[in-house]
């Protein structure tokens, strides 16, 4: 079967700084794939390098078949491959509602009630508050104003980078959940977490990596059992 | 009554000087620098109205579209010519570039149509009176060109898809693309509008002066960049504020203090209200949650 995503031996640079080295991996069509590894290893550079923000200067990336490594970051979105990024950049000026907005830009037609309803029964959170500033959100609905802006586009592929980052317990196990729910209703998603033990215990498979390449890679249970990542990552 | 038409003088030169500002405003929100150019399009919009006037025949109305779509195509040629290429440079690099770019308007202008000045028939003319006052009609014309304008901005950001792109690629570029966002094009939307407005601009300022040099925007287009850092850069209700206020007090500082003052009390305004609010009058501050 052909993969929804496949990624082929890319670097990418800043400037003379080498952050992804040969990196290779894919997700296939509903599947849940994570991405671990510690700060600094490459995941967000992977990720941003997917979207088209960066460019590798070899290898390829693949999307539904089709080469996407030399489009621009907007023609990659229409293709149905959405990012929640690190830190939810969200637009804290604009109302919840217009951020959702954005979030289906691509969808020349305009947005509908019922595309707001689908999100909102996701995060009912987010209705009570659809006319309000994104700003004044808590972290943990700005998160799930993040990850529901990204379903906006009615993606194929969602690429979450670190949704769990600086959330408090709790909220951390809400935003798990809901990507369990993403992954039951079918939707498949690219995860990337420093939160490992999370991580792996909603995963399918898992990659590992480590300054700038891929090291381990497994299913999530392998992963999570396997005595380096343990040491490495879940503080055992 | 003397008081009260010269602070009809200050609100329709602040008209000006806020619709002026608005293209700073605009600009600077989004590719989040000054376009120090900006007032020489003002200039060329001007030159562009007179002459397909003066050299044409037109009509003054097709003077006027001729110089707004002449602005607003010299306006996306700037931006993709100079300072699209440097978007990832420093932004002092942008800001000589821009300055460059002014001045090559300048001599570009005074190759073309000489340093002298021109007389400029103003696109209305006469007064109205009302009570014991009389106020020109080219006044009344841009107090309302600017109401209009401001109206149509804040409808065109608040409802309209590609508004709401506008503000949320002011804020966030690298959020806006990952929504689909085409950045570039919608840099260079905003540059059209900018221009579109200053070429109104031309042709009211010079209405106003009644005559026209390839310098003619340089001052116009340092007080308004002026208004809008008082009334908060970036800010579209910051801008008409910010204008308005500069074209009172210019026109009160004239009236009753001095006229060769005057510009420097305008600054002083500015330098004392940015030390007592650093974000203008009505800037924003977010405060960023983690
Ligand atoms: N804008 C940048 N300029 C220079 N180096 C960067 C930049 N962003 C990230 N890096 C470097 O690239 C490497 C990978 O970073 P990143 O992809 O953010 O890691 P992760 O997301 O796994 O924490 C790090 O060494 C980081 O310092
Ligand atoms: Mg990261």
């Amino acid at each position: 079967m052909e993969h929804l995503l496949k990624v082929e031996n890319i670097n990418v640079y800043y400037g003379a700084i080498h952050a992804i080295k040969d990196v290779s991996f894919h997700v296939d069509a509903g599947e849940v794939v994570t991405l671990i590894g510690a700060n600094g290893a490459g995941k967000s550079t992977t990720l941003q390098t997917i979207s088209g923000l960066l460019r590798s200067r070899s290898g390829g990336i693949e999307f539904n078949g089709e080469s996407i490594g030399r489009l621009p970051p907007h023609r990659i979105v229409e293709r149905g491959l959405a990012q929640v990024p690190e830190g939810r950049r969200i637009f804290l000026q604009m109302s919840v509602q217009e951020n959702l907005e954005m979030g289906a830009f691509t969808r020349r037609g305009g947005v509908s009630e019922e595309e707001l309803e689908r999100v909102f029964e996701q995060f009912p959170r987010l209705k009570e508050r659809r006319r309000q500033i994104a700003g004044t959100l808590s972290g943990g609905e700005q998160q799930m104003l993040a990850i529901g802006r990204a379903l906006m586009s009615r993606p194929q592929l969602l690429m979450l980078d670190e949704p769990s980052m600086g959330l408090a317990p709790i909220l951390v196990e809400q935003i798990f959940e809901i990507i369990g729910k993403l992954h039951r209703s079918g939707t498949t998603i690219l995860l990337v977490e420093q939160n490992a033990q999370m991580a792996l215990s909603v995963a399918d498979r898992a990659y590992v990596m480590e300054t700038g390449r891929i090291g381990l890679s497994g299913t999530g249970r392998e992963l999570a059992e396997s005595d380096l990542v343990k040491k490495a990552y879940l503080g055992g | 009554m003397e008081f009260l038409s010269y602070l009809i003088i200050g609100v329709s030169l602040g008209s000006v000087y806020a619709i002026i500002a608005l293209g700073y405003t605009m600009v600077y929100g989004i590719a989040k620098m000054l376009n120090f150019a900006h007032g020489d399009v003002i200039m060329v919009g001007g030159y562009i109205s007179l002459l397909s006037m003066t050299s044409l025949g037109l009509p003054w109305w097709a003077g006027v579209l001729l110089a707004i779509l002449v602005c607003t195509v010299l306006g996306v040629v700037i931006e993709g010519l100079a300072y699209k290429p440097l978007r990832a440079s420093p932004s002092l690099a942008v800001l000589i570039t821009a300055i460059g770019v002014s001045y090559f308007l300048q001599n570009a202008a005074q190759l073309l149509w000489g340093a002298s000045p021109m007389s400029y028939t103003p696109i209305v003319s006469g007064s109205l009176p009302v009570g014991g006052l009389s106020i020109s009609y080219i006044s009344l014309v841009t107090i309302v060109m600017c109401v209009v304008i401001m109206t149509a901005l804040t409808l065109f950001t608040e409802k309209t898809r590609m508004g709401k792109a506008m503000r949320a690629c002011s804020e966030d570029k690298g959020a806006a693309q990952l929504m689909g966002i085409n950045v570039n094009r919608t840099i260079s939307l905003t540059f059209a509008i900018g221009s579109a407005l200053a070429a109104i601009a031309g042709v009211l300022l010079c209405s106003f002066n009644t005559s026209l040099m390839p310098t003619t925007g340089s001052m116009p287009g340092i007080k308004a960049f002026t208004a809008a850092v008082f009334g908060g850069i970036g800010s579209i209700p910051g801008a008409l504020l910010g204008g308005v206020l500069l074209g009172i007090i210019e026109s009160l500082a004239k009236a009753y203090i001095s006229t060769q003052l005057a510009n420097s009390i305008v600054f002083a305004v500015l330098i004392v209200t940015l030390l007592v609010r650093p974000a203008g009058l009505l800037g924003k501050y977010v405060p960023e949650k983690v």
